[in-house]
Formats: structure tokens, C-alpha cells, sequence
């Protein structure tokens, strides 16, 4: 069995206040090479706080992050080069066209004239902005501008890019286009910290996900870790008609149901894995006498984790 | 050193885009010094020539001396242009419809009554449209009866001593041939004092500097605004790098626009702004005190809007104070005294003593006075740096 690879973030006790507020409170986590990991939390949470001190943009009153083995601090600004960063309010120049853009942060990451022209080109060509680079920036879409954005982040190919909430205000098919990007960013092995307060996101992107309240992180894990932990199932609704009863009782002795009940024109069933089990319940339901007209399945979601950790809903 | 340099070029890249700082930094200024010099320029400057005209009843030695060793040496000069006038009322006519400044009236029986050492008048009719004019003429002939009076006391003194009072004609001639026993010569301020076309060339150069310099500082908030500092302060560079960037485009644009209106206000308008080198030196310590007080209002303002407006508040009240509309000489007492405090009246001067003929050292006390400013200014600035660059 292979050891496991160096995380290329490690993030120690990170405190921070502002007078009274304190934003960030003994934040710890770590991102793996090729990990997308998600900071999910609603607006205030703490998220762009956490990502501002992972980036060197503010100072922590406590605790420590070190990017491949580096610690971070504000005098040595070396490792910087380590991270590409992503803010959630477009920063670009938008009287410059997009290849000026790319290339001017470029040479400011240290590459070399040559280097920064090569590597703005793919990065670029890897946001879709290939055939526009020429072009001001203003003279883009909102969507685009996105997408040169994050292009800015990466073009220096980081060990850990850091996106804070990258499709806040981005219209459906540039959201796409961007979460399609920071996927294949992640299958490439880079790092990736993404701070989002969209539940869809976290689930579709993320490896691992920290759930993030008012400063704290509350719990970390992946989506099905985070689910179990809040001892969430399934739900499954067999509608129809014939025998329910019967049916219901013959699911009810099958593994992996909690729980079997006949509601209305039909069974209510608590499962723990529901995409596993479904062929069964199936079988099992027919073969009992019931007759199925529709088959619901509800798994719990991230929505579900936070609301149960914080008592409150994640747009609150 | 190399990020700095790479945040200067850019910033003065997308200047150079932006037409309005050439117009910030060149055009206006270029534009209203030529302006102020060439129309109030001529209020002012030695160049101004007064229309007299002579009526001269008399028609003696004594008329006659008033005109060819007084108005004549004066119209050599090109300070007045004379006509001949046969009667007080004609005169009197031009006077008033302005067609002269002033006249002088020599009224028959002057030259018998200067001999005689009795009483005698000159008239000066002025023009209600010249008053300027008339009050030259007046002291012109003010100074002239000084004159005639201290030869007929020079006379009256040599009768009374035994002369024959026969004589008095030789006597005054001998007496009017005597040179004045002590003169009174101004070598200060009008020795250093710029020229009118100069001074407003160099006092808009120094204004408009004021909001050139701007353009770096200030862009920092704009940057903030903009979220391209926070991607500034990511990048391996350090806050320094990006103030030490900002900082040098303004002082890099400063120079350029004031190397630009010296060059072109001599070329164009005629300004002369005295040895190159001494310029050098005062546009070099002028621009690094601009942009250290640009500096500092940026640091006290919390959007590039607010800091805009209050550097335009800053500029407008040292450019007043320091004299770069007017000349403060004429100013002088408190507000004389408190244009010292501001890098204006420092150019000014610096400018004033290498006009006067001063080499490049003479610009040197007025440099180091405005490398002190931007010391003193520019150190409070760095100290509240943090509020634009800080974590």
C-alpha cells in the first residue's frame, strides 16, 4: 500500500478577528495534490476570510498554513508562487485585453517574457478565451470576464489554486464551463480550495467539503461522510396500488430498511443507500402483490447536513 | 525592484491609453500657460508702452529740457510713444476719449518762472480709461519737478552767496549739470523676479503637477476598487513592490509632463526658465514633493473617488497659497509667509534665482527645501502605508 502523498495545504488553528467579530475561529483543514476540497457556508461564514489568510492577503492573529511544506508568512512572499488565486470579485484590468491581462500577472509570478506569453495562450485556451485574447476585457461578457479570471489564477499553474465563489452572478452555461475547468484542474492533480455558499457546487465538485458557520468549521468529510455523520437516509415513495400492505411488510424484512410504511396509494421507505437497493425493492415490491405506477427517490443533501449542524438553512 | 517596475509599466501603459491624463499631465497646462502669459503677460511685463501727448506753451529751454532729456530717453526706451499737442483742450478731448493716456502740459511763462525761482505748474491730464497710465505720468513729472526744484535751490542758494542774480540762468545750467549726489538703485526682487510668461508657465507646470502625480498614488485605490490589488498582493511580490510600482509611475509621469512644459512653454511661448541643469534639479525635487503629499491624502481617503476630489482640494489651496496664479511679491505680509510652507512658492523661487542669472547652484537651497517636504510628507505617507497596502 502506497503512503499517502504530502498535503499540499495544511492549515493550523487559523484565528481572526475584526474589533468584536470574530471572523475565523481555530480553522484547520487540509487539501490534498489533485483534492478539491470545498468550503460551504453561507454568505458571512468565513469563507473568503479563510481563503484571504491562505493566500497571504491577511495576516492571521493565530494558527498557520504552510503550502507544500512552506509556512506561509507575510515577509517571505516566495511560496506565493505555490498558489494561483481566483477572487470573488473580478480583479482584472479591464482596459487591457485579455492576453495583456494574463501576461502581465505572468511575468509578475516570476515567468519570463516568453514563459508568460506561452503559458497566458494555454491558459486561455483552457478557459475558452482563445480566439478573444486580443480583445479588451470590457468588451466581454460577464461570463467571460469570469473565465479570464480564473484564467489569471492558474496561468502560472500553481500547486494550489484558491477560487472564492468563481460563479457568483455567472450566467448557467458559463457556470458550466467554469465547474467543468476546475474539474479537470483537479483531475490534473492540482489542489484545489473552493469556497462556494451553492450546495449543488460542493456536491458536484468537491472531494471533501468543510462546513463552514459563522467562523467555525463545523464538520468535515466527503458528501456521503458528512451525510452519515448526521445520521441522514435515503427516502424512497413506491407509488401505486394492489397489495401495498403486503409489500410494504415484505421490504420492511429486506437489509438496508429502516423502515417501511403504506401512506396514501403508497410505500414510504427509509433506506440507507437507496441508489444500491433500489433493483431489490423493486423485485421485492412486485413479487408481493404491489402494483407500481411511480418510483420517487430522495437522498439527503448537503442542505440537509448544515441545516441539521447549524439549525439553520444554508441561503438564511 | 523588477515587480515595481513591471506595475509602473503597466499603469503607464494604460495611462497613455487614457487621453485624459495627457490632457491632465500636458495639454491644459501647456494650454493655459500660454494663456495667462500671453494675455496678462503684457499687464505686466516692461513691454507696456504709454501714449502721452505734449502741449508745450512755453516753448522754452526749460519746456524743451523736459522733453528731450525726460520723454525722449523714456520713449527710446519704448516706454512711451509722444505726439505733439497744440492746445490743453485738445488734449483734454484725447485724453478723454482715450485715445491718450495722458498729457503733459507745459503752460507758457514755465521756463521764465523756473529761472525767476517762483512758483510754477506742470499739468497732467490723465485718461479716466488709463488710470495706470496717468499715475506713470504723474510720477514722471513728479520726478522732474523734483528736479527743476533742487536747481532753483541750487540757484537761490548762489545768489543768496553773492552771485549775480544776472547769472542765474548759467548758474541753473551749471546746477542742473551736477549728477545727483546719491541714487537709489533696486537690485532685489526685480533682479529675481520671472518674467510674466515664466511665471505662468511655471506655475501651471507646478499646479497641474499636483494632479499628474495623482495618477499613480490614487490608482492604488482604484485598484482596490477594481479587486486587481488583492491579486496584486497574492502574486510573490510583496506590498512594497506594489507601492514602490505606484509610486514610480507618478513620479515617472510627473517628470515627464514637467519636463514636457518646460520644453514646450520655451519653445512655444517663449518662457525662460534659466540654467537647464538648476531646472533639472527643481523639477526633480518638485515632482518627488508632489507626489510625497499625494501620497499622504491617499492614505487618509478610503476610495480613489474621495482622494481624487481631496487632492484636488490639496492642489487647488497650496497652488493659491504657494502663488502659481499670481505673484505672491505683490501679495506679501501673512499670506507671503505661509506660501512657504508649500512646494510652489519653493519652485518659484528656485526658478526666480536661476532667471536672475543664478547657475544651477542657485536652484540648490529651493531643492533641498522641496526635498525636505517630500522627506517630511512623504515619511508620514509611508507611515500610514499599511491603510493601502496593509494586511
Amino acid at each position: 500500500m502506497g503512503a499517502q502523498p504530502e498535503p499540499t495545504l495544511v492549515c493550523r488553528s487559523l484565528r481572526r478577528r475584526f474589533g468584536e467579530i470574530e471572523a475565523v475561529r481555530d480553522v484547520s483543514f487540509t487539501v490534498a495534490p489533485g483534492e478539491t476540497y470545498g468550503l460551504l457556508g453561507p454568505n458571512g461564514a468565513g469563507k473568503t476570510t479563510t481563503i484571504s489568510i491562505v493566500c497571504g492577503l491577511l495576516r492571521a492573529d493565530e494558527g498557520s498554513v504552510e503550502i507544500e511544506g512552506h509556512q506561509l508568512t507575510t515577509r517571505d512572499v516566495a511560496p506565493r508562487k505555490l498558489i494561483g488565486y481566483v477572487p470573488q470579485e473580478l480583479a482584472l484590468y479591464p482596459d487591457l485585453s485579455g492576453r495583456e491581462n494574463v501576461r502581465l500577472f505572468g511575468r509578475l509570478y516570476g515567468l519570463s517574457r516568453a514563459e508568460a506569453a506561452r503559458r497566458g495562450d494555454e491558459a486561455l485556451e483552457l478557459v475558452g478565451l482563445a480566439d478573444r485574447g486580443k480583445d479588451r476585457a470590457d468588451t466581454y461578457s460577464g461570463g467571460m470576464q469570469r473565465r479570464l479570471n480564473i484564467a489569471l489564477g492558474l496561468l502560472h499553474r500553481p500547486k494550489l489554486l484558491v477560487l472564492d465563489e468563481p460563479t457568483v452572478g455567472v450566467d448557467p452555461q458559463s457556470r458550466n464551463a467554469i465547474l467543468e475547468s476546475v474539474d479537470a484542474l483537479g483531475r490534473e492533480g492540482m489542489a484545489v480550495l473552493y469556497t462556494t455558499h451553492y450546495m449543488e457546487e460542493a456536491e458536484r465538485l468537491c472531494d471533501r467539503i468543510g462546513i463552514l458557520d459563522a467562523g467555525e468549521l463545523k464538520a468535515e468529510g466527503t458528501r456521503r461522510e458528512l451525510i452519515s455523520l448526521v445520521g441522514e437516509h435515503d427516502r424512497v415513495r413506491l407509488a401505486g396500488g394492489g397489495d401495498l400492505h403486503a409489500a410494504a411488510a415484505a421490504l420492511a424484512a429486506a437489509a438496508g430498511v429502516e423502515r417501511a410504511e403504506v401512506a396514501d396509494d403508497a410505500i414510504e421507505l427509509v433506506v440507507a443507500d437507496a441508489r444500491q437497493l433500489l433493483p431489490e425493492l423493486l423485485r421485492r415490491a412486485t413479487e408481493s402483490g404491489a402494483r407500481l405506477d411511480a418510483v420517487e427517490v430522495r437522498e439527503p443533501n448537503l442542505e440537509t447536513v448544515f441545516l441539521h449542524l447549524t439549525g439553520r438553512a444554508l441561503r438564511d | 525592484m523588477h515587480a515595481a517596475l513591471l506595475i509602473c509599466a503597466n499603469d503607464l501603459r494604460r495611462r497613455l491609453r487614457d487621453r485624459s491624463a495627457l490632457l491632465v499631465a500636458v495639454v491644459i497646462p501647456l494650454a493655459l500657460a500660454a494663456v495667462f502669459g500671453l494675455t496678462l503677460g503684457d499687464a505686466t511685463n516692461g513691454d507696456v508702452t504709454f501714449r502721452y501727448a505734449v502741449v508745450d506753451a512755453d516753448r522754452s529751454a526749460t519746456s524743451r529740457s523736459f522733453q528731450d532729456e525726460v520723454l525722449a530717453g523714456l520713449e527710446r526706451q519704448g516706454l512711451v510713444r509722444l505726439r505733439q499737442v497744440a492746445r490743453a483742450a485738445d488734449a483734454e478731448r484725447l485724453a478723454e476719449r482715450g485715445t491718450i493716456d495722458a498729457a503733459f502740459v507745459l503752460p507758457a511763462g514755465l521756463g521764465r518762472s523756473v529761472a525767476a525761482g517762483q512758483p510754477a505748474r506742470v499739468e497732467v491730464i490723465g485718461s479716466p480709461d488709463a488710470p495706470l497710465g496717468a499715475l506713470v505720468a504723474r510720477s514722471i513729472a513728479g520726478a522732474w519737478a523734483g528736479d527743476v526744484s533742487s536747481v532753483q535751490v541750487a540757484v537761490r542758494a548762489a545768489i543768496a552767496a553773492g552771485a549775480d542774480p544776472a547769472d542765474a540762468g548759467a548758474l541753473a545750467a551749471a546746477a542742473h549739470g551736477v549728477p545727483a549726489p546719491l541714487e537709489v538703485v533696486d537690485v532685489s526682487t526685480e533682479e529675481r523676479q520671472l518674467d510674466p510668461t515664466t511665471f505662468y508657465a511655471a506655475g501651471m507646470a507646478i499646479f497641474f503637477l499636483f494632479f499628474s502625480v495623482q495618477l499613480g498614488v490614487t490608482s492604488i485605490l482604484e485598484e482596490r476598487q477594481q479587486g486587481t490589488l488583492a491579486r496584486l498582493l497574492a502574486a510573490p511580490i510583496g506590498p512594497r513592490a506594489v507601492l514602490a510600482g505606484k509610486l514610480l509611475t507618478s513620479v515617472v509621469v510627473g517628470l515627464v509632463s514637467m519636463t514636457v512644459l518646460v520644453v514646450a512653454t520655451t519653445f512655444l511661448i517663449g518662457a525662460s526658465w534659466g540654467n537647464p541643469f538648476g531646472v533639472a534639479l527643481l523639477v526633480v525635487a518638485g515632482v518627488l514633493a508632489a507626489t510625497a503629499v499625494a501620497a499622504l491624502v491617499a492614505t487618509l481617503a478610503r476610495t480613489a473617488d474621495q482622494a481624487g476630489t481631496w487632492q484636488s482640494i490639496v492642489a487647488l489651496v497650496l497652488g493659491m497659497l504657494g502663488g502659481a496664479f499670481f505673484p505672491l511679491d505683490r501679495v506679501g505680509g501673512l499670506t507671503a509667509r505661509l506660501s512657504l510652507l508649500t512646494p510652489h512658492a519653493w519652485f518659484s523661487r528656485g526658478l526666480a534665482e536661476l532667471t536672475g542669472g543664478a547657475g544651477a547652484a542657485g536652484a540648490v537651497p529651493a531643492a533641498l527645501v522641496l526635498l525636505a517636504i517630500a522627506a517630511v510628507v512623504g515619511g508620514a505617507a509611508m507611515l500610514r502605508s499599511g491603510r493601502l497596502v496593509g494586511r
